[in-house]
């Protein structure tokens, strides 16, 4: 019987295309509610096709439960494919908005300086704080976040990441 | 094209397209918000069972599509309607059962203002239906009754359900009824792949011990004949899950009777013996699994399914193939061959010559009961039955010969289902006997349907199996907690059910022998007219063994009390 090292978990990136309806969104997330799977992060918007929407969501499970997420969303009618893009070579990004503590001129450098590092955007600049966009791989978002930290951030906001599978994908 | 100019309202398109599905019933209730849709119904030709509550009406066309094979149409109004049909379209769901439940909604722009009677049941029922809908323009209701009879109907069958709100209900719009529908998301897999047959076909000739495990899939797919012939072709034995019962006769050589929590030493025994099993339209169930670790420790598994997600699940299998039973039975029978097997088969035969199901013959006994229903009912007789003890003897000891002749809520459990599901049956089957074997708790549950039956003049023969208590729950109390019979008597407060059944203008009889039982079963049989009700006052504390405990490995059975 087949059982061996399945059991790894892994983190997972899924495309699933769907009917740009409504209750779809519901749909998907009563799924993974009602059979006890975590989403770690979800995006979700309009295609170049308008009656078709995308969402991106990373999970995190072995093979046996990614199997089943697999075919649960299958199942859904509304769904009209699925793709686990982990599978083979994609790009990924995410985009951050993240308001810090500037109480001085020298700390609102310090954190330009950074964010220049980083390829961030500067925009908004209050007598208190200051905003950044940051747009990236999430391990680049992540990054960012943990330099910021320091200073002190007052607000923090991610979209979750989307992705696309490259032309030239290779199969891994 | 007919009427294409002439307007009609959203309620007459309704109609209109519900006829074009073939529609002849409807169980239903009606309410404020439906009212455009009841009034149009009223001399549509279409048959409107009234039922006493929304529960019987789900269960009703659930009944109706279980034993005729077409999607059972049940309505309500919107809020305490609609919610009251969950239940059934729950059931529905669990046993992959096609019905269409149509619910009145509030006007459009009345929706999520918490109005009068609202409730947002596309919401509710999402996790319990195929799919379903809510329709916000008159032009979107032909197409919407077309995808919902095609998904329900299709594929794996399943409850879906349509939200009507009373505006779009009387809003003028054309009648265009789509002839083909096509779902760009929804594609099921019928053909079984070609090589993964292939490779099945190859298992199954190299296996010694081989065994079939039929579920409610062969059922659904009409793929009785197909199962019979590769039975009969290879000789392989064949168990089945409770929904299974009745794919083939029970009282085949090679049926070893149901599988599982309470299903026979044999069938069990075989499971854990055999070398290969062949799963055919079923789910692995726990209360068929036992302990999953446990589960057919020694055989590859084979796995015929429609359902790609039922595949892997609870079991992991060698080889699967997605596709309709039907459809992969013809294929592998066109390959089949006589198998030798005769040791596992005299092992087998000898098991079930050694552990027979038995019980004590002293008092009436509700294994007597069923054995005697089995014995004299034509072989085309629809059995319904309730939830618990009432249901396991009835898979235990009445002989299915035809497949859907039972009718049991099987996934989800449901106490009350039987009743209503037999209303349902009779009118789908006028000229056939249907027998509804309850429980005395169970009957009540919607023992209001009574007054839907004797209206109806439907001689449904409700059996109830009488021993002042919720006699599976007893059963677990006195096995597993101490003998604490927390809430399960209901001896202090049994109503008189023959009086009860005279108070609905019904028939009701009771016995407390079996030879009285024997004396008026033919009378009750014969009943052409009206409902039928027998009090049987069985032994109290008969129990339902072999039980395999929760949890516990199929070999592990217990054979009575300690």
């Amino acid at each position: 019987m087949a059982e061996n090292n399945e059991k790894e978990q892994r983190s997972h990136t899924i495309v699933i295309a769907v009917e740009n309806r409504s209750g779809v969104l519901a749909r998907i997330s009563g799924l993974f509610s009602a059979r006890g799977y975590n989403i770690d992060s979800l995006s979700v918007s309009e295609t170049e096709d308008p009656s078709i929407s995308k969402m991106t969501l990373t999970v995190r499970g072995d093979e046996r439960i990614l199997e089943q997420i697999y075919k649960q969303l299958n199942k859904l009618i509304d769904v009209i494919k699925v793709s686990d893009l982990t599978e083979g070579d994609f790009i990924d990004r995410e985009l951050a908005l993240v308001k810090v503590k500037t109480l001085n001129s020298a700390v609102r450098q310090d954190i330009m300086q950074l964010a220049s590092v980083f390829r961030a955007k500067v925009v908004d600049i209050g007598k208190q704080s200051l905003t950044l966009e940051i747009v990236g791989k999430p391990s680049k978002v992540n990054a960012m976040i943990e330099m910021l930290r320091s200073y002190g951030i007052k607000e923090m906001i991610r979209t979750g990441k989307i992705a696309m599978a490259r032309e030239f994908s290779q199969k891994k | 094209m007919e009427g294409k100019e002439k307007k009609m309202t959203g309620a007459e398109i309704m109609v209109r397209s519900l006829k074009k599905e073939g529609v002849d019933t409807i169980f239903g209730y009606p309410g404020g918000v439906l009212l455009p849709l009841c009034d149009h119904l009223y001399d549509s030709g279409i048959r409107v069972i009234l039922v006493r509550h929304e529960q019987g009406a789900a269960h009703a066309a659930d009944g109706y599509a279980r034993s005729s094979g077409k999607v059972g149409v049940c309505m309500a109004t919107s809020g305490p309607g609609a919610t009251n049909l969950v239940t059934g379209i729950a059931t529905a769901y669990m046993d992959s059962i096609p019905i269409v439940a149509i619910t009145g909604q509030v006007a459009t722009h009345l929706i999520g203002s918490d109005a009068f009677q609202e409730v947002d049941i596309t919401g509710i029922t999402r996790p319990i239906t195929k799919h379903n809908y809510l329709i916000k323009d008159v032009k979107d209701i032909a197409r919407t009754v077309k995808e919902a009879f095609y998904i329900a109907s299709s594929g794996r069958p399943g409850p879906v359900l349509i939200d009507f709100p009373v505006d779009v209900q009387r809003a003028e719009g054309n009648f265009e009824y789509p002839e083909e529908i096509e779902i760009r998301s929804y594609k099921p897999t019928y053909e079984g792949h070609p090589l993964q047959i292939e490779r099945a076909w190859k298992t199954i000739k190299e296996a010694k011990k081989p065994l079939l495990l039929v579920g409610g899939g062969v059922i659904s797919s009409n793929a009785s004949d197909q199962l019979r012939s590769f039975i009969e072709k290879t000789g392989i034995p064949v168990v089945f899950t409770l929904m299974g019962l009745g794919s083939i006769p029970g009282n085949h050589p090679l049926a070893l009777g149901m599988l599982g929590m309470h299903g026979t030493k044999y069938a069990n025994y075989a499971v854990v013996e055999a070398d290969l099993l062949i799963a055919v339209g079923c789910r692995f169930d726990d209360r068929i699994t036992g302990k999953i670790e446990t589960f057919a420790p020694n055989a590859k598994i084979i796995h015929i399914d429609i359902d790609p997600s039922s595949i892997s699940k609870n079991i992991v299998v060698d080889i699967p193939i997605v596709g309709d039973a039907k459809n992969i039975l013809s294929k592998l029978v066109e390959k089949a061959e006589k198998l030798q097997i005769e040791p596992w088969v005299k092992k087998i035969m000898d098991w079930k010559n050694k552990h027979p199901l038995t019980y004590e013959k002293n008092g009436l006994k509700p294994q007597y009961i069923i054995e005697k229903l089995s014995e004299i009912l034509p072989e085309d007789a629809i059995i319904c039955t309730e939830v618990g003890q009432n249901q396991m003897w009835t898979a235990q000891f009445y002989k299915f010969k035809k497949p859907r002749t039972l009718v049991s809520s099987g996934g989800l459990g449901t106490m009350g289902f039987g009743f209503p599901a037999a209303i349902g049956a009779q009118i789908a089957n006028p000229d056939r006997i249907v027998v509804d074997i309850a429980g005395d708790g169970s009957i009540q549950m919607n023992i209001q349907e009574l007054a839907t039956a004797v209206y109806n003049k439907l001689p449904v023969k409700i059996i109830i199996l009488n021993n002042c208590c919720l006699g599976m729950v007893r059963q677990w109390q006195q096995l597993f907690y101490k003998r604490r019979y927390a809430y399960t008597c209901l001896k202090d407060a049994e109503p008189d059910f023959v009086k009860l059944a005279d108070a609905y203008g019904a028939k009701g009889y009771r016995v407390t022998t079996s030879e009285e039982f024997d004396n008026i079963i033919s009378k009750v049989l014969e009943e052409k007219e009206k409902p039928v009700l027998v009090d049987c006052r069985i032994c109290e504390e008969e129990n339902v063994f072999p039980m395999v405990p929760a949890g516990a490995s199929l070999d592990q059975m217990l054979e009575g009390l300690a």
